[in-house]
Order: structure tokens, then sequence, then C-alpha cells
């Protein structure tokens, strides 16, 4: 899923300085599973964006909307009841979701509420680690299921570097060296003969390094 | 019949059978060819070839390439590095082009330290190849006069073509074969990181003879002699992949501040001579970092001069 | 002083904390089992990381984070709940009306 985090509240209160009604939109997708713009973040950051105009003798309406997904334009839609009655919207939706808010309601400016980091999972309660680079070209089968792009910090993938030290990267120890995983993985699927093939350059045109990208399904379109 | 792979003296010299050595220079952080001029100085006579460090752990320095071409006005063979972090592919083979064009006979690829360690840890970086895959696209370059693509070149660069290895770094169970890897690739020469725990280095080298290794690529060990025991100790706990024994952290703290210098010349030197009895060790890679001088002392002591005529 | 009864501090929600402050407490207590003695094992744990997370989302506001406190006390021991009252109430006197309520600013 998207992880994202919600942006230092300073930052956040400096973007709606000038308003006094804003729509406060949520999403029920990635970013509530990572606790950084669900239904209860909604209420949160209402409540403290409200308090904060207290202490400044000021004002403001917050609507709290929390929509299924933002990053789907029927979802979207569902605000186009009431949204030319506010100023501005603050979306703690991953960037998708302010986009696709930005370019449906052209007429009034969309916040990003949230800065989305990555593409990743859980790893114990409260804690999400980075897993995919959106490559275009998946070689997991290639490393033992482990990411050589994602989880090496120089994507190498005919790794390890020299600066792998107890299983940890040079870049920081808390960071598990990718190719330490991939070597123990391969060891424990018996697949180390693939440590020897040599891996050719990647082709990075198929990631974001050709230009934006599109997936089409033409037996989905109408 | 003139087989050697390119017009570089390194190579000559280890295609003879002598033992090698090879120093190496940092260039300055600012347009200041002077600098490498001096410490160009310090080692005439003393090598073979000299490496010019690229951006060494992330840090702007004035390019490698530039630098070479100063020290090779002065005489010497240089060894140009380039690292995977900073360029492209499209970057990597125009600059082994130019560097071909420029007289520069000699390359270590290196994949290069992560950016978050420099200087400058908000630049982007690239890491489009790692250095197995510049190894074995340069070998293209120069055996098949193709570019990564496919597409023929014109005139073909005939470096010879090095990397290196860090025989203590993690997992010490796969170094020999990453080493092998590199050899596959197309690696004429490789140069190990600096060696202070010989026992460990004896026994990555036994296992790297008996993949036959040693016949296929020469091998030079890295040196470098320790100034202080607070050189000793960071290279220790501050510098990944570096193995520094306890014993020599506890020689050089029995000896007075000012003679800890000395006796690392002597740690090196000691180091030198043993490492030079391990089959499949073809010559010493000296890295004095910041301390130039002290390379002629070394490589004298260590019997090493003069070097050879060729 | 309002004084609000829930089961275990754990079930105090985040939310709770700052809406206080929004409808314009002046100050905001959590009492807690002493740690290693939650009833439900860990309810105190969690409710002081909440605690601890409301403090820095009010000192990015600019109101003092020492209106809001956490406490760990057995609920045998009247007299030192009697005393935190008295310690919260005295340490908010001295800070004075919530700058929510005052509306002229930052207080930190």
């Amino acid at each position: 899923m998207v992880v994202a985090e919600q942006k230092p509240l300073e930052e956040l209160l400096e973007m709606i300085r000038p308003y006094e009604r804003i729509i406060l939109v949520g999403c029920k997708g990635c970013v509530a599973v990572c606790a950084a713009g669900g239904e209860r973040e909604v209420r949160f950051l209402a409540s403290a964006i409200r308090t904060h105009r207290g202490t400044e003798g000021r004002k403001i309406e917050i609507r709290e909307v929390t929509l299924e997904r933002q990053c789907d334009p029927e979802y979207v839609e569902q605000l186009r009841g009431f949204a030319s009655d506010y100023q501005a919207m603050l979306s703690i939706a991953c960037g998708v979701g302010v986009q696709f808010l930005a370019e449906r309601y052209k007429q009034i400016p969309v916040f990003p509420g949230v800065n989305t980091t990555f593409v990743g999972g859980a790893e114990k309660q409260g804690v999400w680690g980075e897993r995919c680079q959106c490559c275009g070209d998946c070689v997991l089968h290639l490393t033992g299921g482990i990411c050589p792009i994602t989880r090496c910090s120089k994507s190498l993938l005919n790794g390890p570097c020299g600066g792998s030290s107890n299983g940890k990267c040079e870049v920081d120890p808390s960071i598990p060296c990718g190719w330490q995983l991939i070597l123990d993985r391969l060891k424990e699927l018996g697949q180390m003969e693939r440590y020897l093939e040599l891996i050719p350059p990647k082709d990075w045109s198929k990631s974001r390094d050709g230009g934006p990208r599109k997936v089409q399904r033409e037996d989905l379109m109408r | 019949m003139n087989d050697y792979k390119s017009q570089s003296r390194l190579e000559r010299v280890l295609k003879a059978g002598y033992f090698a050595v090879t120093g190496e220079c940092g260039p300055p952080r600012g347009a200041d060819p002077e600098a490498i001029r001096k410490k160009g100085e310090l080692l005439i006579g003393c090598v073979d070839a000299v490496n010019v460090t690229d951006c060494q752990t992330a840090v702007v320095r004035m390019s490698s390439l530039a630098s070479c071409l100063i020290l090779k006005e002065m005489g010497f063979d240089p060894i140009l590095q380039m690292v995977t972090r900073d360029r492209n592919r499209i970057a990597i083979q125009s600059d082994v082009l130019g560097a071909a064009a420029l007289g520069i006979n000699n390359i270590l690829c290196l994949t290069g330290d992560h950016q978050k360690a420099g200087d400058h840890p908000q630049a982007k970086n690239v890491f489009d190849l790692d250095s197995i895959q510049m190894v074995q696209a340069i070998k293209r370059m120069r055996d098949e006069g193709r570019f990564i693509n496919g597409e023929e070149l014109t005139v073909r660069p005939r470096l010879f073509i090095g990397a290196a290895e860090n025989p203590f770094a993690d997992p010490f169970e796969i170094r020999h074969l990453r080493l092998a890897k590199k050899v596959a690739a197309g690696a004429d020469f490789i140069q190990t990181q600096c060696i202070f725990n010989v026992k460990r280095f004896r026994e990555w080298m036994k296992r790297v003879v008996d993949l036959g290794l040693h016949e296929k690529v020469y091998i030079l060990a890295g040196i470098t002699p320790l100034k202080s025991v607070g050189m000793a100790r960071y290279m220790k706990t501050q510098v990944p992949g570096m193995d520094v024994p306890d014993e020599l952290i506890e020689r050089l703290k029995g000896v007075p501040k000012e003679k800890q210098g000395e006796e690392g010349i002597k740690i090196a030197i000691e180091i030198i001579q043993e490492i030079r009895e391990i089959e499949g060790v073809h010559g010493v890679h000296i890295m004095a970092i910041e301390w130039e001088e002290k390379v002629k002392e070394i490589v004298e002591g260590a019997g090493l001069l003069p070097r050879p005529q060729i | 002083m309002r004084l609000i009864r829930v089961p275990c501090s754990g079930r105090v929600d985040s939310l709770y904390l700052i809406k206080a402050f929004e409808k314009g407490a002046d100050g905001v207590f959590v009492a807690g089992c002493l740690e290693g003695e939650c009833h439900f094992l860990v309810g105190n744990l969690q409710a002081k990381r909440r605690v601890q997370y409301v403090r820095k989302v009010l000192q990015a506001m600019g109101i003092n984070p020492e209106r809001l406190q956490m406490y760990n006390l057995s609920a045998a021991m009247g007299s030192r709940f009697s005393e935190i009252t008295w310690e919260m109430t005295e340490k908010v006197k001295a800070l004075g009306p919530s700058p929510v309520k005052l509306g002229k600013g930052k207080e930190v």
C-alpha cells in the first residue's frame, strides 16, 4: 500500500492560513491503514486546527469528509454538491488523492496534508517499511522474493557492495543490507547458483525514469 | 605480437611477473592543479601506476579524469576511478571514450559510497549500473567495439580494467564469489580494501586460489599505514567493511604518541612482506590517505624499490 | 475541574485530549494505573504514548505542552490522587488561561 505521514503541523497551518472555510478530506484507503489520513485522523486534525485558530482569536469552518478512496473519480464526485461553498480543500490522502481532487475541483485550491513517502507494508504495529520502487519490471523471482531495487540502498542488481557490515547497510545501521537478506534467502531456498549469474543492466525506461506511466486494460474499457 | 589489452604500464609490469606497486591520490576540494602536482611529486619513482579517487565518500572533489591528466603530464600512468553513484550509462560510456582519447590507460570500476555519507546528502543518486555491469560494459567496448545497447562504436577504448573487492565486508562467505563475478564480467585487475587482518586475508586468498581466480585476474592487496591509535580506532569502528585487529591497536598504544606514526609504517611494511608470500597476490596498492609523503618510505622499507623500467 | 471516568486509561482516545483543548480546557491530565499493573495489561502504556503525541501537537501550535500530563497511581492511593489534582490545578493556575480562550496567539 501507499504509506504517508502527516506533514508537520506548522506547515499545514501555514497552507490554510488565509482561509475561513475549508473541506478536510480523508480517505478510507491506504492512508487510513497507516493512520495518516483516515476518518480518525480527519477528526483529530480538524480539532487541532480549530484549537489553533482559537489561540489566534480566529474562527474556521471545517467540513469533515472521508471518502471511500480519493483515487477514484466516482468517489471524488461525491463532493460536488458543496465544494463550491468552500474556499479550499485540505486532503490528507496520498498524492494521488490530492491530484484527483485538484483535477476535479479546478476552482478551489487543494492542499496536501500528508507527505506521501513510499509503497510498503506493516512490519509490525505502528511501523511501516518500504518494499517496492514501482520499477515496472519485477525481478523478485531472481532474488528469493526480496527486492534489490528497494531493499538495497544502491539498488544493486549484483550486490552486495563493500560497505555491508554485520548484515547492515552502510547508510544506516538500522537498515538491513538488502543483499545480505537476498543471499540468506537464496541459501534457504537452495538457489545459491543464482548468485553467480550476472544480472544485466536494468531497463529503467519501464520505471518512472521513462516518464509518467499508464496501465490500460482494453478488455475493461468502454 | 603485442597482445596487451592497453597501453597501460601497470599491465606490462604485471604481465612481466613483477610484484606491482600502485599508489593513490585524492584530488583537492577546489580548482587547484598544484594540489595534485604536489602529491604526485611525492610518488615519483615509487609506483607503477597511481589511482585518482572519484569523489570518495561522496564528497565533492576535483574530477578524477582532470586529476589523471595532470598526473599523466608528470609522467605517471594514472588509474581513473569511476563510481556508478553519480553517472548513468550514457555518461559512463562517454567518459570512458573521453578518458581513452586523452591517453588514460587504466580504469577502476566502483559502485561508490552512498551520498548520505558525503557532503551533499540531499543529492539524487544514479546507480543506473552497478560496478559489475560497468566492468562488463567497458570490456564490451574494448573487446567487441560495442556499446551497452549493442551498437558499434568507431575507435575502441583500450583500457586495462580494474575493480575493487573487500575481503572483509560482510557476508564473508560470498566475497570470493563476488570476485568470481567480477572476473567473469571482465576485470583484468583487482585492488582490495586495506588489509590489517592478514590471517583473514589469507583465508580469503585461499578461497580465491581454490577457484583459480588468481590465474584470471591480477590481485593487488590494499595497504594503508596507520598514523595513530586514534586513526586505528576510527577505522575499526566508523568505517564499514574494515577489520582492524585489536592486537594492532594494542601495539600502537604501547608506543608513545610521537612514535605511533613510525610504528604504523613498520606495521605496513610487515604486512606487505607477509602478504607477498601469499599465493595469488600480484602486488600492493598503497593508500596513504593524506600521508602520501610516507609512500616512498614504505615501498623502500618493503624492498620494492627501484620500480622496474618498462 | 471535570472528572471523567473510564474503565482503563487506554480507553482515552487522542481525539478526546485535543478536543478538550479545542473546547477551552486550561489543562488535562490522564490518571492511569502504575506501570506494570494495568488491569488490561498495556492500556496505561498506550495512554502514555498518546499523551506524548498530543503534547507534541500542542507544542507545534504554540500551546504549552505542560497543560497535558499523565500520572500513574493505583486505585487505592486516594491521598496521591488529591495530591495530583492539587499539583495539576496549581500548575495550570500558574500557566494562566488557555491561549485558545485568550485568542491572543502562541504562549510557547
